[in-house]
């Protein structure tokens, strides 16, 4: 599944994400499962929040770790997320034309 | 030849399972509730569930299922689930729907309620009907829309067997069509009340390859959004289930009554001695218990387990499974063709495929019942 880069990316309604002490890692939570994340996937996914399309989210990322070239790695675990369900798609919503009868 | 290895540090739980209550007011007759639930009258107060609660999270318990029996029955259901959410769990309800209603959705879901999982018997009223020994088709279609309306994820569980495995198409198309985010296709699992009606539940292996190559057609068209679990029927499988991902590493149940068990049917394992949360704390159980202790690791395993390089995998699959097919549950669990006693699934699978067999009556699941296999048993072991 490819990233629509106009779209926003927000976390997911059907599952959660949280710090877990014991295990010192963030967790995705959902039914009956639960998935550990390293810690770049969850400043990854931290930043799924609806605010953001893809370059945004780069960006903010690079800015954060002051770094460069991540946006194939970024991609690589948004397109995973969007798969897993994890994410979600908001793209700016253009209301077609209604059809005349 | 793989020797013993030294026993395993012991992991914390990450999974723990509140039966609530043995109350319930259907009567399926594959229930995983002891064949002798009946007897076990006395229920945890509310005061000592929050603490169980609270105990088993300061280990590392993360998923927490709210089971039963029928968990909607307890008035402090509410109580229960807004404590669990604030401890940090993920909260799952496991219920057949009977007794919910729309304020109920509303007041769970205000206590932070995080999954509901509904149980539905057949896509066919008739049979959903008869299977539950209760009138509730209507109501689980009815409270599936609203837990959907409502906002949260919802699995739909279907056990399958022998009466409802050729309506495996409609069974998906029930789901999919209520908007269930995940379908549980659990083929039955041979214990307690399931092994008493094993003749009449069990399907042929045709029946389960041609039920499983729908689901799986299914499962594979493009764009599908709902997520299939697919609980193996194990008695037609080479080897065994890794049961509760190993004994004492992941999986904590605590009975109505407060009696700590390693998995929800161990409390018919002869010798055990479960300790009860009445007195003992979450850690001392865990970690102190012998029963707890009993089948951790692989010191315990005779042969062929023993030298297996496959041991680490599926652990001799299911303690419960040996217990009740071949009489010791140290043993190898029979459904591995290297178990020296796998004759018996053998023997079980001819036995359910004898024609009188289809048309067996069924045992349903009630307290009479429970009443009468218990004073069998108990004649049984006195002659």
């Amino acid at each position: 599944m490819s990233i629509d880069e106009t779209a926003l990316i927000s976390f997911s309604p059907l599952h959660r994400m949280q710090w877990e002490d014991t295990q010192s890692k963030f967790v995705i939570l959902y039914p009956e499962g639960v998935v550990e994340l390293n810690t770049t996937a969850a400043e990854i996914l931290k930043r799924c929040d609806g605010s953001r399309t893809f370059q945004q989210l780069v960006k903010d990322l690079e800015a954060a770790f002051d770094t460069r070239g991540i946006e194939d790695d970024v991609r690589e675990l948004l397109e995973a997320a969007l798969k897993n369900g994890w994410i979600r798609l908001t793209t700016p919503h253009h209301e077609p034309a209604l059809a005349t009868c | 030849m793989a020797g013993y290895d030294s026993p395993p540090p012991i992991t914390s739980p990450r999974w723990l399972l509140a039966e609530l209550t043995y109350k319930c007011p259907l009567q399926c007759p594959y229930c995983s509730n002891p064949l002798d639930y009946a007897k076990y009258r006395d229920e945890l107060d509310t005061a000592s569930w929050l603490r169980v609660l609270s105990e088993a999270r300061a280990l590392g318990a993360l998923q927490l299922g709210f089971s039963g029996g029928e968990p909607l029955v307890r008035p402090d259901l509410e109580v229960l689930v807004a404590h669990a959410r604030k401890l940090g769990y993920y909260t799952n309800l496991i219920t057949s729907a009977y007794g919910l209603d729309e304020a109920r959705i509303m007041a769970l879901r205000e206590a932070g309620l995080d999954h509901i999982q509904i149980s539905i018997q057949s896509p066919e009223q008739a049979l959903n009907d008869y299977i539950a020994g209760a009138r509730t088709f209507e109501k689980k279609q009815e409270m599936a829309r609203l837990v959907k309306a409502h906002g949260y994820p919802m699995v739909l569980c279907v056990v399958i067997h022998r009466h409802n495995i050729h309506q495996m198409q409609a069974i998906l198309e029930m789901a999919e069509a209520l908007g269930a985010d995940y379908l549980e296709l659990a083929n039955t699992q041979y214990y307690g009340w399931a092994l008493v009606n094993r003749d009449a539940l069990m399907p042929s292996r045709e029946q389960f390859e041609e039920a499983e190559a729908i689901a799986n057609a299914f499962r594979d068209r493009p764009g599908q959004r709902m997520k299939i679990y697919y609980v193996v029927p194990d008695y037609y499988e080479d080897r065994p289930k890794a049961c509760m991902n190993g004994w004492g590493t992941t999986f904590l149940t605590i009975a109505p009554d407060g009696t700590a068990l390693p998995c929800h049917a161990a409390r018919e394992l002869p010798g055990l001695d479960c300790p009860n949360v009445a007195t003992s704390s979450i850690r001392d159980i865990w970690y102190e218990s012998p029963a707890f202790q009993f089948f951790r690791g692989d010191a315990w395993m005779p042969e062929p387990c023993r030298s297996c390089d496959e041991k680490n995998r599926d652990f001799g699959g299911c303690r419960c499974q040996a217990w009740k097919l071949t009489g010791d549950a140290r043993n190898t669990d029979p459904v591995c063709s290297k178990s020296p006693h796998h004759q018996v699934i053998g023997e079980a699978i001819r036995s359910a495929a004898r024609p009188e067999s289809a048309s067996q009556p069924l045992v349903f699941r009630n307290t009479k019942n429970s009443q009468l296999l218990t004073d069998t048993n108990r004649h049984a072991q006195d002659a």
